[in-house]
């Protein structure tokens, strides 16, 4: 118990928010990890430091519910998002007719929500836009008139209940060509002609890209993902100038304004910050700094973080899990039950383990450790055991015989023994949490993981790669350190093995 | 130096040993002797509190044998153990090895090596290999190792279960002999199991001839050989006679 205690307290302090230092206020913004939300996120970022606000951007942080629980617990002050979503998935128990209702369930959590940026991300029908104006159509409605028509829809589109078969009932649309189909392909199909329609997201970079016509949803059937900035109620009182400045964004974006954002980040390979930084000039005519780091320091202020994660919870896994295999060799009745729980919690899916601490313990690196603590346990408890158990019953006995006390037998002979099983199971801890550590971006921990992730949105191999060789890198590096110090720690005559022993 | 009173010890549902008393004399070899599974390593291991004995009660010294804590370290101290093969700690040199105690116990330096030196000279170990490890010294050699490590703080009692086991008849004679003159120069009560028959009557004492948890007979070599107490004990001297015309009087 004790242990677990000091574990905590160390990932505590490690993990620990930087002090704040002048006057200024701070203010910290998140994203979500898609590109749209990283260029709100950037937006709001630059408009606050515009005012001398020290501003952090947590960005892409690993789904809506990190966020979520991020603003309430008050380690972020605001992020983007759709008041859909928080009608829909947030508070979906609540039942919130509308806004307002919305606004009050908001307030009682402490939070508050900007009027609307000006542009609706929903479900969307789409159509070239050439073919919609020979048909002459600009709202679903008008679909009616024209039954042969070839639809092509995302899986998941056909498959939702207010997908395909609610939009159908409701506009009475007559079709019978309808297919599922991935959603790239639906938009390679639009391209040579074999589709006619397909569903979209209302601010896709695509509806640039393909020259597309978003139908106008005249029964209103599709659910408002109305863009909002959610925000924590002190903030007026703490940086009330960096939140107005956040706060010119209402009304500002439209949806041709934000697919055009889209597609400059997506397609054009922007980066997302100079994408905001200009959009700010041209709307608001606020000129921001757009900072950007050297590939190498890029990689280095990574490698630092990856560093961190991997070694803090290493060595607070050894910490536990030496003693640990230790009880489970000598009890070996308990040792079992550590053993299955151990190899339970390594059943857990790493992003689901991330995402249960972030109640415990909030984003950013300290989450992230302790989930990594929790999976380096295993191999390290299992090694352990294994080599105390695999020492010779007559070097024990000689061991218990000659006088020596529990303590001194463990210290001066079981676990200089073992050491090399000890030692096999910190290194494969050790390369499993080189890996698995690049989901810490997941949680805002940093790390490889920041460039993987972007690059994975962006589908952009470079980027990929920018997280990928160094990880790779520090993996076998990782491995190649312990092999040296297995030459220092595991004693000679364990290392001469058996190939010189000689009969005589 | 040792008495057993009404000892017995159980493996699940096997009774290992039948309850049991005997003494041991002090600066004598007893040789606890019999086929494998009699439980004559059974009650070696009682004598220095690596098994517990079931009912009964062991005396070391007239007083009973600790169950626990600091009391039985201080007894195995006085009691030196080896085992079949050495049981020696593989990560540590062979000097390592025998100093291990003295060297738990904070001796000075100079004890250590003199006491070592002794050691040597006693086991006729050769000087150059006690830097060597387990892995690299001969069968022999490890023995004589183990032996210096059970002899290292001077006990009083030596216990040997099978010490020449493991090891090739020629090394095993050679063994065999300077046992038998450690033995006589050192004087300590020594307690020694083995299954060979020759080598019972060529080191110990006293013989307890064991079967099946219990002692059969306990006496000299030739004491069992004139009378033997039943029919298991001929057969086991027979079984250990050279066989038919394998040498000189095989066929008498």
């Amino acid at each position: 118990m004790r242990v677990w205690l000091l574990v905590l307290l160390l990932v505590g302090a490690c993990g620990g928010a930087p002090a704040s230092g002048d006057g200024a206020p701070e203010v910290r913004v998140g994203s979500k990890k898609f590109t749209e939300s990283v260029i709100l996120g950037e937006a709001a970022a630059q408009l606050a430091r515009s005012t001398g606000a020290r501003v952090t951007h947590r960005r892409e942080l690993g789904g809506t519910t990190v966020l979520w629980e991020a603003l309430r617990r008050g380690e972020l002050d605001v992020y983007p998002e759709y008041t859909g979503t928080l009608r829909q998935e947030l508070l979906s128990g609540r039942h919130l007719p509308d806004d307002a209702a919305l606004r009050e369930a908001l307030a009682e959590s402490g939070l508050r929500m900007s009027e609307p940026l000006g542009f609706n991300n929903t479900y969307a029908l789409g159509m070239k836009e050439a073919e919609a104006a020979r048909l002459g159509i600009r709202r679903i409605s008008d679909l009616r008139a024209h039954p042969s028509l070839r639809f092509g829809f995302s899986n998941e589109f056909m498959d939702r209940a207010d997908g395909w078969p609610a939009l159908r009932d409701s506009y009475r649309l007559p079709q019978r060509d309808v297919r599922g189909l991935d959603h790239d392909l639906a938009y390679r199909g639009m391209e040579s002609g074999s589709l006619q329609l397909t569903d979209l997201y209302s601010t896709d970079a695509e509806i640039q890209a393909y020259g597309l016509r978003v139908l106008e949803d005249d029964l209103h059937h599709f659910p408002a993902y109305d863009a909002v900035l959610l925000y924590r109620d002190d903030l007026e009182a703490r940086a009330p100038e960096a939140l107005a400045a956040m706060l010119r964004l209402e009304g500002r974006v439209s949806e041709e304004d934000m697919v055009k954002l889209n597609a400059r980040a997506r397609l054009e390979r922007v980066s997302e910050g100079r994408v905001a930084s200009d959009f700010l000039a041209t709307a608001l005519g606020v000129t921001s700094e757009v900072r950007g780091d050297g590939l190498a320091a890029r990689v280095w202020k990574r490698t630092r973080e990856h560093l961190f994660l991997v070694g803090v919870s290493l060595l607070a896994a050894m910490a536990l899990a030496v003693p640990l295999g230790v009880l489970a060799a000598r009890r070996p009745r308990l040792g079992r039950g550590v053993l299955g729980l151990t190899g339970v919690i390594q059943t857990v899916p790493s992003l689901a383990l991330l995402v249960v601490m972030i109640p415990l313990l909030g984003i950013g690196s300290r989450p992230a450790i302790a989930a990594l603590f929790l999976y380096s346990l295993l191999p390290i408890v299992r090694n352990t055991a294994a080599g105390l158990a695999g020492i010779p019953p007559e070097v024990r006995e000689s061991a218990e015989a000659l006088g020596l006390p529990a303590r001194a037998r463990l210290w001066r002979i079981e676990l200089p023994m073992a050491a090399p099983s000890i030692l096999a199971g910190i290194q494969t801890a050790a390369v499993i949490n080189v890996g698995t550590a690049t989901l810490g971006a997941l949680v805002g921990a940093g790390g490889y993981g920041q460039p993987i992730l972007t690059g994975i949105r962006l589908d952009d191999v470079r980027l990929i790669l920018e997280g990928a060789v160094p990880a790779a890198a520090l993996a076998l590096l990782a491995s190649g350190l312990f092999d040296a110090v297995e030459r220092v720690v595991v004693p000679r005559g364990l290392r001469l093995g058996t190939a010189v022993r000689s009969t005589r | 130096m040792y008495e057993l009173q009404d000892v017995s010890k159980c493996y699940g549902a096997t009774q290992a040993l039948h309850p049991l008393s005997l003494s041991l004399p002090a600066g004598r070899t007893t040789v606890l002797l019999g086929p494998s599974g009699c439980g004559k390593s059974t009650l070696l291991r009682l004598l220095n509190g690596l098994l517990a004995c079931d009912t009964g009660r062991v005396l070391f010294d007239g007083k009973p044998l600790p169950t626990g804590g600091d009391a039985l370290l201080a007894v195995r101290r006085r009691v030196g153990y080896a085992l079949q093969g050495g049981g020696l700690f593989p990560h540590l040199t062979g000097e390592e090895n025998v100093t291990l105690m003295a060297s738990h116990l904070r001796w000075p330096a100079a004890k250590t090596r003199e006491r070592l030196d002794a050691l040597v000279e006693l086991t006729r170990f050769p000087t150059d290999a006690l830097a060597r490890y387990p892995s690299q010294l001969s069968g022999g050699q490890r023995q004589r190792v183990a032996l210096m490590r059970a002899l290292m703080l001077d006990p009083d009692v030596l216990l040997l279960d099978e010490p020449l086991g493991a090891l090739d008849p020629l090394v095993r004679h050679e063994l065999q002999g300077d046992l038998r003159g450690i033995f006589a120069r050192l004087r300590k009560t020594v307690v020694l199991v083995t299954h060979d028959l020759a080598e019972a009557g060529f080191l110990g004492d006293s013989i307890l001839l064991m079967r099946e948890g219990r002692v059969v007979q306990q006496g000299r070599l030739a004491d069992l050989e004139a009378r033997p107490a039943d029919d298991f004990v001929t057969r086991f001297i027979q079984a250990q006679r050279p066989l038919p015309g394998g040498g000189p009087g095989g066929e008498a």
